[in-house]
């Protein structure tokens, strides 16, 4: 270890003005982002915000168009994530990617320093092991597989092996940077306490850490300063104790709110509040693992917005809502009917749409033409006997293609070629072929650029004018408040509050998704 | 040189182009090659039997096409074969009664439209437990159907009593030796098949749902599609299409023989479907390109022999051939050549 780093003033990693652009998206502008020895550093910010990106630049997974990366003042440039562990900069992912069959032993030091090219010294890897996860309070036989151990163990493992001093030509480096991306997500509560733990002792050992984490709770438990980012910008470094969890999320979420009078909201409010009955009547519905406890009434011709935190439950609030996860408890009425979907097609069969968050896994049939995955919902909901004629499914991706405004010079072409906003046009057209009477859309305009955001949701939203019920799900508050009649927030979950999008603020948004 | 283009990009122009280079070779070799005669009535020639000889594998190609298209395979097909003749067999009786020195008498047990639905019923079954434990209990293709390979044909040894069964009952024979209209009979079980395929798949929306699958079961499930239930049909389906096969296979040569009937129509069949430009990976199917793999195969085979090549090195010779075509066919290749150029929409 260098002289440098002890000392505490230097960061051990800087990144000075950061930008990367992908193909139609630019994922960071010139972020700024410094990292000091043995502080745990909590890199905040939404689906999409860029954090990941920002990892991936640090590991040398993409280089970075603009910016510099300095490790102990030192300039870098690592080209993969291998060259950045001889950096002495090691990731430790969410999901364990060792080797679950081999033992714990074997998955802490194969390939690293302590191994011999022509034989496999067991008794000096069992022991160099055990040493390592001393080091980090943990007892275990080495010997056993790695799968025999739970998870968090598993994790720990890992760590341990990230901290194995890598050689290169005979020198050996430490780690000065461990990054733990959604460490805690599959762990139980006294897990996370476990991996907190040893999260102490290596801050103890002048490691510094990068933690990302969607739960608040622990990002503040952890972690010593924040950085936040929002669509690929740098908000802000704060140290944790100068925020509260509410002025947090204001600052990941954005504050930025359309202007009052032209919300939906408030304009459904100054016409007379028809008292129609609910299409969709949720009472107690949930499933062990997903939400519960959901209460939810969507009523005709107006949209309902779910607001909440990445892992609030709002995906598994759709997958209940159309039959893609059987609810286990609670009750499901269409229409006063009370209903139990038992696969997406019952819900089809009842009006119900469902664009899914994820398009290029769950929506898109890649392969299929813009036609075929435009008509497929329709032909679904007509049955497989009464297939469409070929001209008629022509004729409806033609007539969809064009009330959406979808870039397509050929209907027949693989939706594959198509750009991000005009596949979810094509889903949208999907659904709106099956004539619905309810559209859930999960995180409809993510990923898209935003003048096909606006298209979409007014689109949606004069749909709903016409009597269509909608939910949405967002993760932009503006969005949500600008679109939304009624606001449904999750948080761990479960329903925790009903807001009137005509009189809520965001204030009263933020306070929910909190929790305060 | 935009026309070219178009034509090698379509996914069975290699698998044709082979073909017809093959029949230009025979041609060449052989000036008789595409001579067709008439015999009692009857067309002969080179041509008609390979025709002729290549229907069983047609007809399992096209069942196979619709398994591949889901993203599953069929290996049980050569075992469905074997299972489906041993039926038959069974159902007729093998037993040789002489009727004044003349020659014999024709014997069965049942009636034929009873033994052909018999041997077809059982092999759909067998192609409705394949679909079954694929489809309701989630194993693998490969492994699901592997068992039917091992076990069919022990089936079909318990139905014949382990014994080969010969068939002496003249109006079966018909089904894989005779003629209709002077052409093999054989030909118009294939292209009913074709017809009937062709007509559930592209007139219903079963070959959407079908290649939908194949290409992403989680989209399609959330679109509407009962995934389960078709890939169940598709299995069921194919099983039937081996059955068909299998009963002109036992028609040709009169008998049913457990162990060797069908035997490697498996490996015959995928490659017959992925020469035709069929994926393994699921999606787009060719139903069309699968009777043309078949013929390919069986052109190939007929023209070594023509050719007086040894026996021991025709497997080699046909391999070779299959690997080039297959080469000329992958993605890379393509990409080489250039056919495959269209760029992605802005």
């Amino acid at each position: 270890m260098s002289d440098r780093a002890v000392s505490g003033a230097l960061p051990v990693l800087e990144m000075r003005g950061i930008s990367k652009t992908f193909p139609g998206v630019r994922a960071l502008s010139a972020v700024d982002f410094r990292l000091l020895p043995g502080e745990v550093h909590a890199l905040m910010g939404q689906n999409g915000a860029g954090k990941s990106t920002l990892v991936k630049v640090l590991t040398g997974v993409h280089p970075p168009d603009a910016g510099q990366l300095l490790l102990d003042g030192v300039e870098i440039r690592p080209q993969s994530p291998l060259d950045a562990q001889r950096l002495g900069i090691s990731t430790v992912y969410q999901e364990v990617n060792l080797c679950p069959n081999l033992s714990v032993a074997e998955n802490i030091c194969l390939g690293r320093e302590g191994t011999s090219s022509v034989a496999i010294r067991w008794r000096a890897m069992r022991r160099r092991a055990e040493a390592l996860l001393d080091e980090l309070n943990i007892h275990i036989d080495v010997t056993a597989p790695l799968s025999s151990y739970p998870l968090a163990v598993q994790q720990m493992v890992a760590i341990a092996r990230s901290l194995t001093a890598q050689t290169q030509r005979g020198v050996q480096i430490r780690t000065r940077l461990l990054i733990l991306d959604e460490p805690t997500s599959s762990l139980a509560q006294d897990e996370v306490k476990m991996l907190f733990s040893v999260i102490r002792r290596l801050k103890a050992q002048g490691i510094a850490i990068l933690f990302i984490s969607h739960f608040l709770d622990q990002a503040f438990e952890i972690s010593d300063r924040f950085t936040v980012l929002r669509n690929g910008h740098c908000v802000g470094e704060y140290p944790v104790a100068s925020l509260s969890p509410m002025e947090l999320i204001v600052k990941m979420v954005g504050k930025e709110i359309a202007d009052v009078s032209t919300t939906r909201a408030a304009r459904n409010a100054s016409t007379a509040r028809a008292t129609r009955p609910a299409f969709l009547r949720a009472r107690q519905l949930g499933k062990t693992g997903s939400v519960t406890g959901l209460d939810l009434d969507v009523l005709p011709g107006r949209a309902v917005g779910i607001a909440g935190l990445l892992g609030s439950g709002r995906t598994e609030t759709a997958r209940l809502l159309f039959g893609i996860d059987r609810p286990d408890r609670g009750s499901l009425e269409i229409e006063g009917t009370p209903v139990r979907f038992t696969s997406p097609l019952d819900a089809i069969q009842h009006g119900v749409g469902y664009c899914p968050e994820d398009r290029k896994s769950e929506g898109i049939v890649a392969e299929l033409s813009i036609r075929e995955n435009i008509i497929i919902a329709l032909q679904c909901k007509r049955g497989i006997f009464r297939g469409l004629s070929r001209a008629r499914q022509a004729e409806i991706a033609r007539s969809y293609i064009e009330l959406l405004g979808i870039k397509a010079h050929d209907a027949d072409a693989p939706i594959a070629k198509l750009s991000g906003g005009n596949q979810q046009k094509a889903l949208l057209a999907r659904w709106l072929a099956t004539d619905p009477r309810m559209l859930i859309l999960d995180e409809p305009t993510r990923g898209i650029d935003v003048g096909a955001k606006v298209e979409i949701m007014a689109q949606v939203m004069g749909l709903c004018d016409n009597g269509m019920a909608v939910v949405f799900s967002s993760s932009e508050m503006p969005e949500i408040l600008q679109y939304a009649d009624r606001v449904v927030v999750l948080r761990n979950r479960t329903k925790v509050g009903e807001l009137d999008a005509a009189v809520a603020d965001e204030q009263q948004v933020f306070q929910l998704i909190a929790g305060g | 040189m935009a026309f070219v283009r178009r034509l090698t990009a379509r996914r069975n122009f290699w698998a044709v182009a082979s073909l017809v280079v093959l029949l230009a070779y025979n041609l060449i070799s052989n000036p008789h090659f595409f001579s067709v005669s008439v015999r009692d009535g009857h067309l002969y020639g080179s041509i008609i039997d390979i025709l002729n000889r290549a229907s069983p594998l047609m007809i399992i190609g096209m069942g196979l096409t619709l398994v591949i298209a889901t993203h599953g395979i069929d290996i049980s097909v050569g075992a469905v074969v074997a299972i489906s003749g041993a039926v038959a067999a069974a159902m007729i009786g093998g037993e040789l009664v002489l009727s004044g020195g003349t020659g014999m008498e024709d014997v069965t047990r049942y009636p034929l439209p009873l033994v052909i639905t018999g041997a077809l019923g059982v092999s759909l079954l067998c192609g409705m437990w394949n679909g079954a434990l694929v489809s309701m209990i989630g194993m693998q293709p490969i492994i699901a159907t592997l068992i039917l390979l091992g076990t069919g044909r022990g089936v079909a040894q318990l139905i014949t009593n382990g014994q080969i069964v010969t068939i002496y009952y003249s109006p079966y024979y018909e089904l894989g030796n005779g003629f209709l209209l002077g052409v093999p009979f054989s030909l118009f079980i294939v292209a009913t098949v074709a017809i009937a395929l062709l007509l559930l798949t592209r007139k219903t929306a079963l070959g959407l749902f079908i290649e939908a699958i194949g290409i992403n079961p989680v989209a399609s499930r959330l679109a509407g599609i009962r995934a389960r239930t078709i890939t169940f049909a598709v299995y069921a389906m194919c099983g039937l299409c081996a059955g068909i096969a299998g009963l002109i296979v036992s028609s040709n040569v009169k008998s049913a023989d457990g162990n060797n009937a069908g035997l490697l129509f498996e490996l015959d069949a995928i490659l017959a479907v992925v020469l035709g430009g069929t994926s393994l990976a699921g999606g787009k199917f060719f139903l069309f390109g699968s009777i043309v793999g078949a013929l390919l195969i069986q052109t190939l085979t007929t023209t070594i022999y023509a050719a007086g090549v040894a026996p021991e090195v025709t497997l080699v010779v046909k391999g070779l051939v299959v690997l080039a075509v297959s080469i000329l066919q992958s993605e890379r290749i393509k990409t080489v050549i250039g056919a495959d150029r269209r760029k992605p929409a802005p």
